[in-house]
């Protein structure tokens, strides 16, 4: 690590303010700051600081979807092959190395691609490269088909970066989460290859793999064809991260343990999704209504969803009580447009993505009730003198 | 009858409950070098300096040139906005050297001391006797009016307002603070003294509180509301027990004072003298016995910290960790404290320092590292920043340590584009850069937010006023 300061401290002043390559200083102070945490202390304010950094933030969401990532990348092989001959299934290393095989590629084309869009727009803007990518580019490529090619992916990822961040002032001033930015562009320019009963599994179509989802079978009319122990462990088609509740809950825990994302909305979408499924149970009148509504938390994108999309601190509500309303909402709408929307069973994104945009809204009128507190206070104080 | 003065008693001890204040949302710091309760000599400085730059909302206006012979109690220089506010020399001797700044703005006016101690004599007072004016005036004349300041706008207070209280905080919370009870314990006298005279300066009440844990000569001082504070810093934070006892409305004015300066209040009215001389916590992991010293208000602590300090890479701090001053090895302590802090500087690098749950020397209230483990132990802190200033990411945390009424991130943007409505509405004359110390010290992304809300009040002052 010596050898690693040492060189970087030799180019440094290259990419300093005076250096012959100053405009590209963002870059390799990204760089840098990836490797060291840097010798920057306290110049006003506070003299000592807690030792927490975005940084260490985001490697723990990103630490957080590794046992969904690695689950995910074995049922890939595992959907394959079950379907082909489930007689004759190869073992635990050779499925993950399928999935794997499958996957990798999609991961490295999507930090690839946003992580050079991100350098790019700091250079331009002569900012320091932010994290939040580190998070976003691992999120993409999770709730993707696993067969989407890989160009799609990569405009898609471009297009959730350029547009659904930058165009609004880059990290922290989004509206909607980034990675259902690319998912909903890739759903809506690439509708083939993201939606219908062929995608979910790798190669489906070709030598008689089918690859339904639950959720699909069930607006089909049919049953859902799968035990309720294959939803909660995952044995089941869909997007590489989101199939496995378990896997899902192991993350969900270290997050909530840590708090690096809130408790309020993962209760509050938990319990929409409680409130819909129940009503829906009781009026009951085709198979995704009368689909048990606990299952319905279970299955399609709902627990993946909640608990590494709709905490994006970012794009959810950032008061308190206005995490309780915004998570509960999309509890709610998620399992509502599942059933109501015919088209395409799958409510998880369009339902964060609307409340994405009513987050701010929602943040307005709860901190328009504090205002108010203090407006009354006043009021009372005049009247009393 | 025995049940009706039961039921009485009840409601009593019911209404002064609700006037003990308990924080629950807050973060105390442990940090290792706590002074201990013992009063030791130190060597005394012959160089003292009054800054400027520790006053808020005063712009100096010179006195005295160089070369110019000083009594302790001689003015230095008095506030450009009313010459009546004064700033006194703290010791006798002469103008050694004016230093300024860009656009020669003022930093320091230093003195070098001939060690005679001559006081000024401003004629000893009881306040009991005066008239609000006349206290007033005494104050202005003998240099303790910059010890009172206002709220909201954390600045020195003007003479000419009525405020609805006076309020003073009795208990530190704040890291490594100096123990008000012990160090206050032998100017019980100029205490009381100064608390007569506070209490000539409003038609409201003098609210003094205490730490609701122990009781000390505080318990009984005479003519103020006594509260009980308990819970985690900022509790001991002034601006926090204002908005438990008597939140700040728009257009009001509260004023608030440091209980050590109470005590030269005290002393100028029992004495005639301004003496500004203070008994100061040396404190921090870097201090090789950290304990209490005499001290005088802007004195050279080079002498003082000669031979004690066990490292050379070190950050003095006048005030505390969260609020101070950094004032060099050889700088001058500050107009309003009572601690110099001193902990290691932080420049180094720090190899995948990011990885979570690496670095457990480090404290932090996340539970990113494993501090929360051991939630009493003491911790050597520097000033490494941990990281670099990012966009405002995480949401929720600043909440966690603002006992305060107000949406702290919302505030603090709308600070950061200088709304004014916006501030106004969020609670802005309720606060104190103060109050937003322990966000600068807990936010993921280093946002500066006592800077922040100290350019905001000071647009608030210019705009509003």
């Amino acid at each position: 690590m010596n050898f690693f300061r040492k060189t970087l401290d030799k180019y440094k002043p290259l990419f300093d303010k005076g250096g012959k390559y100053e405009k590209f200083g963002p870059a390799f102070n990204g760089f840098d700051t990836l490797l060291f945490v840097p010798n920057h202390t306290t110049k006003t304010g506070a003299h000592v600081r807690d030792g927490v950094d975005l940084k260490r933030v985001m490697i723990t969401v990103v630490a957080a979807l590794i046992p969904a990532l690695i689950f995910g990348m074995w049922n890939v092989g595992y959907q394959y092959y079950n379907q082909l001959d489930p007689n004759n299934m190869p073992g635990m290393m050779e499925l993950l190395g399928y999935g794997a095989l499958k996957f990798l590629p999609m991961v490295i084309v999507s930090y690839i691609v946003g992580l050079t869009i991100e350098f790019a727009f700091a250079i331009y803007r002569g900012h320091e490269v932010n994290e939040g990518y580190l998070v976003s580019g691992m999120l993409i490529p999770l709730i993707m088909p696993i067969d989407l090619p890989l160009w799609m992916l990569a405009v898609s990822v471009a297009f959730a970066v350029i547009i659904g961040k930058e165009a609004f002032g880059g990290t922290g001033m989004n509206i909607l989460n980034p990675a259902l930015v690319a998912r909903a562009f890739a759903f809506f320019s690439y509708a083939p290859f993201m939606s219908g009963d062929k995608v979910w599994v790798t190669d489906a179509g070709v030598d008689g793999v089918t690859g339904e989802t639950i959720l699909g079978s069930l607006a089909a009319g049919n049953s859902a064809g799968y035990s309720v122990l294959d939803m909660f462990m995952g044995y089941i088609p869909g997007s590489v991260g989101e199939t496995s509740v378990l896997m899902i809950l192991i993350g969900a825990a270290l997050l909530l343990f840590t708090g690096v994302a809130s408790w309020r909305v993962m209760v509050g979408a938990t319990i929409g999704g409680a409130v819909m499924g129940l009503i829906f149970n009781a009026i009951g009148v085709n198979a995704l209504m009368d689909f048990p509504w606990w299952q319905h938390l279970l299955v399609g994108g709902f627990a993946f969803g909640v608990v590494f999309m709709a905490t994006d601190p970012v794009s959810a509500a950032q008061t308190a009580k206005g995490k309780w309303i915004y998570g509960f909402f999309i509890g709610l709408l998620a399992i509502m447009i599942r059933v109501f929307n015919g088209a395409y069973p799958e409510g998880m994104m369009m339902a964060i993505l609307l409340m994405n945009v009513f987050a701010p809204t929602i943040d307005h009128y709860v901190i328009a009730g504090n205002i108010k507190r203090r407006k009354k206070r006043l009021e009372e104080n005049l009247k009393a003198a | 009858m025995y049940k009706f003065a039961w039921f009485l008693k009840t409601i009593n001890s019911n209404i002064n409950m609700s006037q003990d204040i308990r924080i629950r949302k807050g973060l105390d710091i442990k940090l290792k070098g706590k002074a201990e309760k013992v009063i030791s000599d130190a060597p005394r400085s012959k160089d003292f300096a009054i800054k400027p730059t520790d006053i808020q909302g005063v712009v100096p206006k010179l006195t005295v040139k160089v070369g110019d012979k000083v009594k302790a109690g001689s003015p230095l220089f008095f506030s450009k906005s009313n010459d009546k506010i004064k700033f006194l020399s703290p010791v006798s001797g002469v103008i050694s050297e004016v230093e300024r700044g860009a656009k020669r703005k003022i930093l320091a006016v230093k003195i070098t001391s001939d060690a005679k101690n001559e006081y000024h004599d401003f004629g000893t007072k009881n306040p009991s006797n005066l008239s609000t004016a006349e206290v007033k005036e005494y104050l202005l004349e003998g240099g303790c009016w910059p010890f009172i300041k206002q709220r909201p706008y954390d600045i020195v207070a003007n003479p000419a307002d009525e405020p609805k209280a006076i309020f003073i905080s009795g208990i530190n919370t704040a890291p490594l603070a100096a123990d008000n009870s012990f160090v206050l314990e032998e100017e019980k006298e100029a205490f009381q003294a100064g608390i007569n005279a506070l209490t000539k300066l409003t038609t409201g009440n003098v609210h003094l509180s205490v730490d609701g844990n122990s009781t000390s000569f505080l318990n009984n001082v005479q003519g103020v509301t006594l509260h009980n504070v308990t819970g985690k810093h900022p509790a001991g934070n002034v601006g926090v027990q204002i908005h438990k006892i008597n939140p700040i409305n728009q257009g009001e004015r509260v004023w608030t004072i440091a209980p050590q300066d109470v005590v030269v209040i005290g002393r100028l009215f029992l004495t005639g003298k301004y003496d500004a001389t203070r008994t100061m916590a040396l404190a921090g992991s870097e201090v090789d016995v950290p304990r209490y010293h005499k001290i005088t208000q802007g004195e050279n602590v080079a002498e003082l910290l000669k031979g004690k300090l066990s490292s050379d890479n070190v950050r003095v701090i006048s005030g505390d960790v969260l609020t101070g001053t950094s004032i060099g090895k050889d700088g001058y302590f500050g107009f309003y404290d009572n601690l110099i802090s001193v902990i290691p500087e932080g420049n180094y690098y720090n190899f995948m320092g990011w990885v979570p749950f690496t670095n457990n020397t480090k404290f932090s209230m996340s539970k990113l590292f494993f501090s929360w483990l051991s939630p009493n132990k003491e911790y050597v802190l520097d000033t490494n920043l941990n990281g670099e200033e990012r966009a405002l990411v995480v949401t929720g945390e600043m909440e966690k340590v603002m006992p305060i009424d107000i949406y702290p991130m919302q505030l603090l943007k709308a600070a950061m584009i200088g709304d004014i409505e916006k501030m106004e509405n969020l609670g802005i004359y309720e606060v104190a850069p103060e109050d937003f110390a322990l966000i600068d010290f807990t936010n993921t992304s280093k946002i500066e937010a006592q800077k922040i809300i100290r350019e905001a009040l000071d647009i608030m002052i210019k705009e509003v006023g």
